[in-house]
């Protein structure tokens, strides 16, 4: 009967662990075609239950028009122009020794897209879209992006987590009419409110041959020091570069770029540097802001709809396995003794 | 009994007799992978084959020797659809078409779209 009522009990966690509610997430889209796109450098601040992405393209020479997608964690509320030098400032904070000029920068499955949102920045027309990967895939190809081979797993891999991309097409002509350079880069600054912050890192892959390098820096702003997954081993192509608090200087300087007042007074900054391989970056950065516990499904490393262990389900298993010990242990000492 | 059997024989040899029906084989594409990497089919017979491209980009169905696959891989032309062995199968969409292997020969089939057959979209027919 006690055999009986330990099973149910093991069986009921298990059950409840399983149940944890799958966190919806998205990411960013590499590009492709004619016009190459240099090493990604990518500012996540993380405030007030807001998530500020900052990223800009480096415009490497070529004509023609290409596109990106970028999956996101939720619907923006808008998408602008960034600040003109807020990824310059977070360059040279985290590398003072060099003392150079700034650097140039770098779940749901849907048969219909729907357009949430249309703009234009600089030379990127911009569209953010809420459908599954098919469908997303599908609307890509009509507006001309040549999506490669990799890009239905891809593209479904972030719709399982979040149904909202945001595809950015770049018009290489206009840019050059419009006096770009080699070199310079287009901020761009969308605001998704969500409960934590994330980063996608695999679509930094997509159609790279496996041995392809991908190098990427991420700087996250966090009101205290976040918890991260997968871990910062170096082994897996994922180094913590910078981890401290965030200077005053720095915080104020950023507060003061466009678009930036809601940089708080104080925060923690982190860079994490991508320098792997395509096959090997399978993951993407998932973020506890409050330094708890990150979801392995933002991160990648598990399915939307598996078990995703909150810390409230940890702890019961463990209670339940701690339990299941002392029983066993108690049985065993029981039968040792003599009637 | 004696009519039914003869029935049965008048059936049977009727069926040996007819011209052999063509054979189906379906293909699946997803995620830029054939479902099935091996085929064997019979030769001497039409086969029809019908590939079902699953993905939403687009997708090609070429068959034949090494010869032919490596004109392919230089090759310019964005579309196939004169020649029963070069098919293009547009996003999320069926394309059907009927080949006969008169002889038992061993062939490749790939799509030559750029980076595809790097990415796995090769397969190998034998027909017996």
């Amino acid at each position: 009967m006690r055999r009986q009522f330990v099973f149910a009990l093991a069986l009921m966690l298990a059950m409840l662990a399983s149940a944890a509610p799958a966190f919806a997430c998205g990411g960013l889209i590499g590009p492709n075609g004619a016009v190459n796109l240099l090493r990604t450098t990518t500012f996540v601040g993380y405030h007030d239950g807001v998530e500020h992405y900052v990223t800009a393209f480096q415009f490497a020479g070529g004509g023609g028009k290409f596109g990106s997608l970028t999956p996101l964690p939720g619907v923006p509320s808008s998408v602008e122009k960034g600040g003109s030098w807020t990824l310059q400032r977070l360059i040279r904070e985290t590398q003072p020794i060099k003392g150079v000029s700034p650097l140039a920068l770098g779940a749901a499955r849907s048969t219909d897209v729907e357009v949430l949102l249309t703009t234009k920045i600089d030379a990127l027309d911009i569209t953010v879209l809420k459908g599954g990967g098919a469908a997303v895939g599908e609307w890509a190809t009509a507006h001309g992006f040549r999506l490669p081979a990799d890009a239905p797993e891809v593209l479904d891999f972030y719709a399982d987590r979040s149904p909202i991309f945001l595809a950015a097409a770049f018009d290489a002509d206009a840019a050059a009419a419009r006096g770009q350079r080699v070199g310079d880069g287009t901020p761009v600054h969308i605001t998704i409110p969500t409960a934590n912050p994330w980063v996608p890192l695999r679509i930094l892959a997509l159609g790279k041959q496996g041995n392809d390098p991908v190098q990427a820096d991420v700087y996250l702003l966090t009101d205290r020091k976040p918890a991260l997954l997968p871990l910062a081993r170096g082994d897996n192509g994922l180094t913590l570069a910078y981890d401290r608090t965030a200077s005053a200087s720095l915080l104020n300087d950023l507060r003061s770029d466009a678009g930036m007042s809601w940089v708080p007074a104080s925060g923690w900054l982190s860079q994490l540097r991508i320098d792997t391989t395509a096959a090997t970056l399978s993951y993407d950065l998932a973020v506890d802001a409050q330094g708890h516990s990150p979801s392995r499904v933002a991160a990648g490393l598990e399915t939307p709809g598996a078990a995703d262990p909150t810390p409230f389900a940890l702890t019961m298993l463990a209670a339940a396995m701690a339990a299941l010990i002392l029983i066993a242990i108690r049985e065993q000492k029981r039968i040792a003794v003599p009637a | 009994m004696k009519r039914l059997c003869l029935l049965l024989f008048l059936v049977v040899v009727a069926g040996a007799c007819a011209p052999a029906a063509p054979r189906a084989v379906t293909i699946e594409i997803h995620y830029s992978h054939y479902s099935m990497s091996q085929l064997d089919v019979p030769a001497g017979i039409p086969i029809t084959f019908m590939i079902r491209n699953d993905d939403p980009i687009d997708h090609e169905w070429m068959i034949g020797d090494m010869a032919m696959h490596e004109r392919h891989r230089l090759g310019t032309e964005a579309v196939h659809a004169s020649r029963p062995d070069e098919v293009t199968i547009p996003a999320l969409s069926t394309r059907t078409t009927t080949l006969t292997f008169a002889t038992p020969m061993t062939l490749i089939y790939m799509c030559h779209l750029p980076g595809h057959e790097a990415y796995g979209m090769v397969g190998t027919l034998v027909a017996r």
